[in-house]
């Protein structure tokens, strides 16, 4: 069976081995020229994808739970719904969660994955207290909290090396539902103005409607929220359908984009209205459709990311989103969030700002449309999110990310580059 | 709350069987040969749930054993899995008598003793659920495979017949067949993703269709339907072909 990754594309022929013990670990390192390690393939590009890959969601041991100070260690295998399958019934939850549950641990760390709070609670490595690696000589190291390794490696895209177990540590909750606010805007304006209008919020996001055209450019609704206080937290994790086969690919056109974002849009209420709902359907609505990335058909999708610091956010935005609203590709989804200060990770993704994500189908002409996109990007001082791409150039990847050479560095003076490398680490030569 | 115990605790299948029977309250009695490599699950799972778990050494092929066994634990179980297996490419088993030996008894001979004991007990106490994990491959014999698919197939019949029996004292049976899961077992064949189940799958399959009372589990259950055509196949047909 090959991995592939969330978008199903590209289809290479890999060889897996599964991670259960540290001993067999070793020989595959010894054996293996390159690999790279993949978690439960939710990234969306090339990113965890090579010849020879290294699956290390079979390595989920649970370790030790403190219940007092809420530290969690556990193996890199470990998915983010065991967690909360475990905890939140004891009152504990993700300091940081992205829009899946459905990731290792391990790849949370690679990735610096964010999430709805991005803007007062920073990225995932924020509650990683320290974790453990296998380096490219084979040794076992421990890297706590602001070391080298530390900081190449929470962000890293898994080209530092193996994690394998890490102690994290949980938040207190005392409730399983959140209080919603739904803000519904007509603009981009609008929307920037709700968003710094309640960034006092700890959880907000924008789902934007792309095929608004002219004076509607931006629209969209605006979700914001925090942790209700009524002591209910009898979790029980949300199942919903399956998508069993891929979609023919023309089930996704203009006109079927266009129903779904109308529906979504015109569902909610006017102006602001509230709502209480539960984890998974604030956290994680698209989990509750398993492997709904097939709707997409078998020639797969991608989702393109991108950042503008602040100051350009508004200009920058305005100017993509006309031209994707020219273009006419529709994108299901796209997903608007304000993000708070940088940290200190060489590749973390997020810096002070608005990030837009949107989802395309892969057609013959999207990359053109995506390179347009890139240029304006760049021009607005932005960057590309590594865990979601497959396709970005070297000159363009490096723009935007200004500590790209003390990670090479890094990976140099440490084998690294010789050991740990995936079919993007190579196209964006990293 | 009860125990259930598994037998055959160290597979991938049986890993994923006890959390999730952890995580709907049960207690556990994990069983195995070296269950001192069960150390690292019995922390996970009582990392993970509130339950006790204990290990358990227990050799499905030492039948004189099996009695003392049950016997010994102090508080009976509320349900028995059996989840051992033993499985060897077919070229190799047909050739080894000592693998295909082997094959027969723990797919077969082992589960039938220790689940003797075992339905006895149920069968007086008028309460328990008896879970054996067959196969697939029981359901018709194939060049590819018949050895281990004649044992399952014994398993099958015996779990069917044990159901029979012990249904007037409300103790059920759920005869489980997967069919291609993603396991140590099957780490070095190519199988068709679209048919291959993961582990944490199976187990969650096998939960509902125990809590649910049912009797014969397909997992994925697309195999209800490939094994319902496979077995419908003529005989002077099957022979000539190769699946």
């Amino acid at each position: 069976m090959n991995l592939i990754s969330w978008g199903m594309y590209p289809k290479i022929k890999n060889k897996k081995f599964l991670l259960r013990d540290l001993n067999t670990l070793n020989n595959y390192m010894e054996e293996t020229d390159e690999f790279i390690p993949f978690g439960n393939g939710r990234s969306y590009g090339d990113s965890a994808i090579n010849e020879d890959v290294l699956y290390v969601k079979p390595y989920n041991n649970f370790l030790k739970f403190n219940k007092i100070t809420g530290i969690l260690s556990c193996q890199a295998g470990v998915l983010l719904s065991e967690i909360l399958e475990s905890f939140v019934k004891d009152g504990w939850f993700l300091k940081v969660t992205p829009g899946t549950k459905l990731i290792t641990v391990g790849g949370a760390i690679a990735s610096d994955v964010h999430g709805k709070n991005h803007h007062v609670a920073g990225c995932f490595s924020e509650c990683v207290e320290e974790f453990t690696i296998i380096l490219a000589n084979g040794k076992k190291k421990i890297s706590k909290k602001g070391d080298e390794l530390f900081l190449a490696t929470c962000g890293g895209m898994g080209l530092t090396g193996v994690i394998i177990d890490a102690k994290i540590s949980l938040k207190r909750i005392n409730s399983q539902f959140i209080k919603q606010t739904t803000i519904k805007t007509s603009n981009l304006r609008e929307t920037f103005d709700a968003f710094e209008k309640y960034k006092k919020l700890p959880y907000s996001v924008a789902w934007i409607d792309c095929l608004a055209k002219d004076k509607n450019i931006g629209k969209c609704l605006l979700m914001v929220g925090d942790f209700a206080d009524d002591g209910n937290l009898e979790y029980k994790s949300k199942k919903g359908p399956n998508i069993p086969f891929n979609f023919p690919s023309f089930a996704l056109n203009t006109l079927s984009v266009k129903a779904f974002n109308w529906l979504y849009y015109a569902k909610a209420p006017d102006g602001i209205s509230k709502q209480k709902v539960g984890i998974d359907t604030f956290f994680y609505p698209l989990d509750a459709i398993g492997n709904w990335n097939r709707i997409y058909g078998k020639n797969g999708f991608t989702q393109y990311q991108f950042i503008l610091p602040k100051e350009h956010s508004y200009k920058g935005l305005k100017e993509i989103l006309t031209k994707i609203s020219d273009s006419g590709k529709g994108s299901f989804l796209a997903v608007l969030k304000l993000y708070g200060k940088e940290n200190k990770n060489y590749l973390s993704f997020p810096i002070e700002g608005y990030s837009l994500a949107l989802d395309f189908k892969l057609e013959d002409t999207l990359f053109e449309l995506l390179d347009e996109l890139d240029k304006i990007v760049v021009k607005y001082d932005g960057r590309i999110y590594l865990t979601k791409d497959v396709r970005v150039s070297k000159e363009i990847f490096e723009k935007g990310y200004p500590q790209i050479d003390k990670f090479r560095e890094f990976r140099k003076a440490n084998s690294m580059n010789e050991k740990f490398n995936s079919l993007q680490s190579k196209r964006v030569n990293i | 709350m009860s125990y259930v115990l598994i037998i055959g605790a160290k597979s991938d299948i049986a890993k994923e069987v006890a959390r999730v029977y952890a995580k709907n309250g049960y207690n556990l009695y994990l069983a195995a040969r070296g269950a001192n490599e069960l150390k690292d699950l019995k922390q996970d799972i009582e990392v993970r749930s509130n339950v006790k778990v204990e290990i358990k050494e227990f050799d499905i092929t030492a039948y004189n054993t099996h009695e003392k066994f049950y016997t010994n634990l102090e508080e009976k179980p509320l349900g028995v899995i059996i989840v051992s297996g033993y499985m060897v490419e077919q070229k190799i088993a047909q050739k080894d008598w000592d693998k295909s030996l082997n094959t027969i008894n723990v797919n077969y001979t082992g589960a039938v003793s220790i689940l003797n004991i075992i339905a006895n007990d149920f069968e007086s106490e008028r309460r328990g659920f008896i879970v054996g994990v067959s196969s697939v491959a029981g359901d018709r014999g194939r060049k590819a495979n018949y050895i281990y698919g004649s044992a399952k197939a014994a398993f099958s019949t015996y779990l069917g017949g044990l159901r029979n029996r012990l249904f007037e004292s409300g103790v059920s049976v759920l005869t489980v067949k997967p069919g291609f899961v993603n396991t140590k077992m099957t780490e070095n064949l190519d199988l068709p993703e679209k048919l291959t189940a993961q582990p944490e799958d199976v187990a969650n399959d096998i939960y509902n269709a125990q809590q649910k009372g049912k009797n014969i589990l397909y997992t994925k259950s697309i195999w209800l339907l490939i094994m319902l055509i496979i077995k419908h196949i003529p005989e002077f047909i099957f022979k000539k072909m190769s699946i």
